[in-house]
């Protein structure tokens, strides 16, 4: 700039003021709130595979089927029975959860609308989605295990009451972006509004409400405090739903980090590869759905 | 609508079955809240009445001498839940920005996906990273736990504010423009009183989450009793983690105690998301009645 000899009047060339200097300060700024949220990602996800993956493969495919060791300072595998007590558990949850929050978000799009009741239920399922997972451990402590003891079922129950809300509220959401001229369509045909409804509506909204579903289902698989008080720490395979103590990844994990032995702390490292493992891949084939239907449109 | 011309010969009756079905369903989520709020407060009670007041205001937990004061965790879980607000919203509101105003088009989809990434990744996970490699050089504390808790919630804030800061109209964008401003000038002029009112409601929202989060806190909290300081390098305890910590060896006033704990979280969370989402829901339909 020095070299050329500045005559224009009116110099339209941007100069470095400045204003300019802070809007380079703050795009720089947001540049840093971005490495600033990968950092603690890439350092957990680098940590858990480079403790876990060693205790994990070691003598595959040993960590998954065997049992868990009943002496925790005793080096070895596995989680077992806690892979199965998490898919028993986030299985049944699911089998709870999915259909009743359908039905649920059917009712408060498709006949309740506007009315009192579904205003006061769209509500309350807003407030059940804030309720913290310890609260719903307890709860299904308080409702469901102080009577019928330990069992894989009131884990289930707990994980069901946690992803209610977030079904009824995704599946809502899918709903509202079926046209009306699809129902309109099905009614001038002689269907009924059930009929229009199962057939013409959900089929849709299907793959958004399967995609929710699954993001639901990838959350709770990783809940730990509402297993804590009703699934209990078995370390024998448990196939049972309602009957005994089970366990669980995020259990195992819970339990093994808070031992000061190396072997248990190793375990624990394994467990939590084996559950990112299991949750990215169930949070994996959500994103395909939703892509799927994203370039079919 | 078309009751009286009804030309559907079969079927009323399955109607009717499935729309109670329906009904039936969302019926649930008030009976499931109603158990909540009737059964906890009932099994929280003996502990009120051997308390009294006292449950709320005593600094004094020691189950041992029959002592439940709970303050000292109320404490604990504002100011763990602060401590992740402060270093959470900075981060979140700058990644947020830069997805909807600096990225390139192609960049933008890679960091959304980044961010929800964070979500999936199990509290558990993050309190074992928080309590083996995290600890060890920072110590447990209310620090410790006040970072955990900022990386689970950054996805929560991130994405919500994100959606705020997309509803602002181009228009505004491109006025800002216009008169000369720079990027960081437009974002203060136009971006910012737009999307004020959703971004506060988006921070309360985290908050609650951080409020509620429980096993990574309970890993990496420290677990001190009666621990009321500003110290953020002291060990401390916040509701959900002694409720976590301290249930396996709790006889039944004790559990008492933490039921009521739980009781006492359950309220405060449900005030602070109630304020978060009806400031983000006002804000969403003031942009919107804007727009159109």
């Amino acid at each position: 700039m020095s070299l050329a000899p500045v005559t224009s009047a009116i110099d339209l060339a941007a100069k470095p003021s400045w204003r300019s200097v802070k809007n380079s300060i703050a795009s720089g700024l947001m540049a840093a709130a971005v490495l600033a949220v990968a950092t603690p990602l890439v350092l957990v996800l680098a940590s858990v595979i480079a403790k876990g993956a060693g205790v994990a493969f070691h003598d595959f495919p040993d960590f998954f089927t065997e049992t868990v060791p009943i002496v925790s300072r005793r080096a070895g595998p596995g989680m077992g029975p806690a892979i199965l007590g998490t898919l028993l558990v986030t299985g049944v949850a699911t089998l709870i959860a999915v259909p009743l929050g359908i039905l649920g978000a059917i009712y408060l799009h498709e006949y309740g609308a506007r009315q009192r009741f579904a205003r006061i239920v769209r509500f309350m399922a807003m407030v059940m989605t804030g309720v913290p997972s310890v609260v719903m451990g307890l709860f299904v402590y308080v409702t469901w295990t102080l009577t019928f003891g330990y069992s894989a079922f009131g884990g289930a129950l707990a994980l069901a009451c946690l992803m209610l809300p977030v079904v009824i509220g995704t599946t809502e959401q899918m709903l509202k972006l079926v046209p009306d001229h699809l129902r309109e369509a099905s009614f001038a045909l002689g269907a009924g509004k059930a009929r229009t409804i199962l057939s013409i509506v959900v089929p849709a909204a299907l793959p958004g409400i399967v995609s929710g579903a699954l993001l639901a289902v990838a959350r709770a698989a990783g809940e730990t405090a509402p297993l804590m008080f009703a699934v209990g720490a078995a370390t024998a395979y448990n196939g049972h739903v309602f009957g005994g103590a089970n366990t669980a990844l995020s259990v195992q994990i819970f339990g093994n980090a808070t031992s000061s032995f190396a072997a248990a702390q190793d375990r624990a490292w394994g467990a939590a590869l084996t559950l990112l493992m299991l949750t990215f891949l169930v949070t994996l084939v959500a994103r395909i759905v939703t892509a799927r239907v994203q370039s079919k449109r | 609508m078309a009751r009286a011309l009804d030309l559907r010969g079969r079927g009323d009756g399955a109607d009717r079955a499935f729309r109670g079905l329906a009904v039936g369903a969302a019926t649930v989520v008030l009976v499931v809240l109603g158990l909540i709020a009737a059964t906890m407060t009932r099994r929280a009670l003996p502990v009120l009445e051997h308390m009294g007041p006292g449950f709320f205001t005593s600094t004094r937990w020691s189950p041992a001498d029959e002592e439940f004061g709970a303050l000292p965790f109320v404490w604990g879980t504002l100011y763990t839940a602060a401590i992740a607000i402060v270093i959470a919203v900075p981060v979140s509101l700058g990644v947020a920005l830069f997805i909807t105003q600096l990225a390139p088009q192609r960049l933008k989809r890679p960091l959304v996906y980044l961010v929800d990434l964070l979500a999936v990744v199990p509290s558990v996970v993050f309190g074992l990273w928080g309590i083996l490699v995290l600890s060890p050089h920072l110590g447990r504390s209310f620090l410790t736990a006040g970072i955990i808790l900022a990386i689970m919630i950054i996805p929560i804030i991130t994405s919500l504010s994100r959606e705020v800061i997309e509803t602002t109209p181009q228009p505004e964008k491109e006025a800002a423009y216009g008169l000369g401003a720079t990027r960081w000038e437009m974002i203060l002029a136009s971006v910012w009183p737009h999307s004020k009112g959703g971004l506060v409601g988006a921070v309360m929202l985290g908050l609650g989450r951080a409020m509620g989060e429980t096993i990574a806190a309970a890993l990496v909290i420290g677990s001190a009793l009666g621990q009321i300081t500003v110290d953020p390098l002291a060990p401390g305890n916040s509701m959900p983690a002694v409720i976590a910590n301290e249930w396996g060896e709790a006889d039944e006033l004790h559990k008492s105690a933490l039921i009521a704990l739980a009781v006492l979280l359950f309220i405060i969370t449900i005030i602070v998301n109630l304020v978060a989402s009806s400031i983000v829901r006002r804000s969403m339909a003031r942009t919107a009645g804007r727009r159109t």
